[in-house]
């Protein structure tokens, strides 16, 4: 195995508000080049906030106590600003949930996926423009020369996404952080863009971190995962032990969990009660511990 | 199949365009184009489609709260694509509403005690408060919820709870026929397996007749008797789950189902890179 891209070393978080409540418990993973690592929970699991510390935007409610995020060996949490800046726009890429609030409306196409070349590449204006529309067509963008003309009002949910994939491939960076960026597509156009990103990952030699609620999406697109609970590392490791043979109680649960159409008498098993009670139970003791 | 509760004939929903001031409004091209189809007595049947293929329209018009262009849609026996708004009141409370999104659906200034205890007085199905009050308690237990939501606004409770709350106020009024629109989209795994459960408990035990809306085959899959594809406003296929989903004969389907990923990891699932 190559050495790790990313590495999240026990980093914890409490909120900033007078109780101090965890939000993260001392969560380690690695993300290889080349390799798609999902990172995976329901609502509160603390997916947004392990994102947000990676691209430097924790937020003034999010206080991180301890632990080291580090990108090819540098430590992103102990950088200057501008230093940070200059990392994570050379190296880091984030493909969004929502592709709609994430371009600028009242930009056109080519204004949005160009700025990137020009400031961080050096790129001039018809060499952006250039690179710009071969990204389109990377991408399969019909008529990409149309595209580059349009607002992003212009475009379809499915079409829109594919402007973003384009724009975070375009610095060709080491890692890309896909936030659910297929939650609020149809199957079919999920399907599409989820073949894109690996495509796009496997050729450009990208490692990926994928935050995603679904299992399903997971099997098919990660080859390793974090399965995280209020903060915690509950699984880890490959993507079919988790699936196949998961070693945690909740794992087994979420699996059960999931809807299937080929099994339809097997999926869609409630996580029981008494699974999310021993989870707490795990969460309160290794409080108590990190606390005494 | 059972005896029919709710059928359309030759159904044709459009949105009219905007009227200019010399001009009357010109008819846009219609969202369901000639859809016909029945729901029997206690049949759960599923309405699959991408977004724009018209599935939430079809629904509306099956409700009554769009007006067809043409066709019809009766209600155990009684047209009702053509009455008025006054002339359908009295058939509302036994049909009923389950919205994808339960914030907005649900007043935020209203507390779920009054969400669920208005309707009631209102059908006149409780005659006092205290009555409503007790009918609202029962129905808050069956869906699995605490009686201490009653003094809550929607804001207070949690995603799955207030989709239980939707639920709740859905079914409180002993409606014959539900019609659910993606109520589970927006929920995580675990929620949405407890708000599925919980629906197809309440529909064998009530005799329900629901149509569920979803754009998610695997969703569907779990909770209908029947499913109905709908493509471009028409209906690409329809039968029976155990059919459709073993051996679907339009192409369109079987690319709906192909999309759809399941939780075991099959390389050939996404293709050999581009």
């Amino acid at each position: 195995m190559s050495a790790p891209l990313l590495t999240i070393e026990h980093l914890s978080a409490v909120s900033g508000r007078e109780n101090g409540a965890p939000i993260l418990r001392d969560v380690s993973l690695a993300v290889t080049p080349g390799e798609v690592h999902g990172l995976v929970g329901e609502s509160g699991a603390g997916k947004t906030t392990i994102v947000r510390a990676i691209l430097g935007m924790t937020p003034r409610t999010v206080r991180i106590t301890s632990g080291a995020i580090r990108l090819s060996g540098q430590d992103l949490l102990s950088l200057e600003p501008k230093s940070l800046r200059r990392l994570l726009g050379a190296q880091v890429a984030l493909i969004p949930q929502d592709p709609l609030t994430a371009l600028n409306p009242s930009r056109r196409i080519e204004a949005q996926i160009t700025d990137g070349l020009r400031m961080w590449k050096g790129c001039s204006a018809p060499e952006a423009r250039r690179r710009a529309l071969a990204l389109l067509e990377e991408v399969h963008m019909s008529e990409p020369e149309r595209v580059m003309r349009c607002y992003p009002h212009e475009l379809s949910g499915g079409m829109r996404q594919r402007v973003l994939i384009a724009a975070a491939f375009a610095l060709e960076p080491k890692l890309v952080v896909a936030d659910e960026p297929t939650t609020a597509l149809d199957v079919t156009v999920q399907k599409q863009i989820l073949r894109l990103i690996r495509a796009m990952q496997a050729r450009h030699g990208t490692g990926a971190l994928f935050v995603t609620h679904n299992l399903a999406v997971v099997a098919q697109i990660c080859e390793s995962v974090t399965l995280l609970y209020q903060g915690k590392v509950m699984e880890q490791g490959s993507t079919a032990d988790l699936l196949l043979n998961p070693r945690h109680a909740y794992a087994q649960a979420l699996v059960r969990a999931t809807p299937r159409y080929d099994l339809p008498d097997e999926g869609l098993v409630p996580v029981p009660e008494g699974i999310l009670a021993d989870c707490r139970a795990e969460i309160a003791s290794f409080d108590r511990l990190a606390n005494g | 199949m059972a005896e029919t509760l709710l059928a359309a004939h030759h159904l044709v929903v459009g949105y009219a365009g905007r009227s200019h001031m010399l001009a009357r409004a010109r008819p846009a091209a219609p969202v369901v184009k000639n859809v016909t189809l029945a729901i029997g007595h206690g049949e759960v049947v599923g309405i699959v489609g991408e977004s724009g293929s018209g599935k939430t329209t079809l629904g509306r018009a099956l409700l009554g709260l769009i007006k067809p262009v043409s066709g019809s849609v009766v209600f155990d026996g009684t047209e009702i694509s053509s009455l008025d708004e006054t002339a359908i009141r009295p058939l509302r409370r036994r049909m009923q509403m389950i919205f994808q999104d339960p914030m907005s659906s649900l007043n935020p200034r209203h507390s779920i005690r009054r969400i669920l205890t208005a309707p009631l007085l209102l059908h006149a199905i409780a005659r006092t408060q205290h009555e409503a009050d007790r009918l609202a308690s029962a129905t808050l237990e069956r869906v699995g919820l605490p009686l201490t939501v009653l003094q809550c606004y929607p804001h207070e409770i949690s995603g799955g709870q207030r989709q239980r709350v939707g639920i709740a106020r859905a079914v409180l009024l002993k409606p014959e026929f539900v019609l659910a629109d993606e109520i589970v989209s927006g929920l995580d795994v675990s929620t949405q397996a407890q708000v599925l459960r919980l629906i197809g408990d309440l529909t064998r035990e009530m005799g329900l007749s629901m149509a569920f809306i979803s754009h998610d085959l695997s969703v569907v899959r779990a909770v209908c008797d029947r499913v109905l594809v709908m493509r471009h406003g028409e209906i690409a296929e329809e039968g029976a789950c155990d059919a459709i989903f073993a051996a679907p004969r339009s192409p369109y389907t079987r690319t709906l189902i192909d999309a759809i990923p399941l939780p075991v990891p099959d390389p050939n699932w996404l293709g050999h890179p581009a």
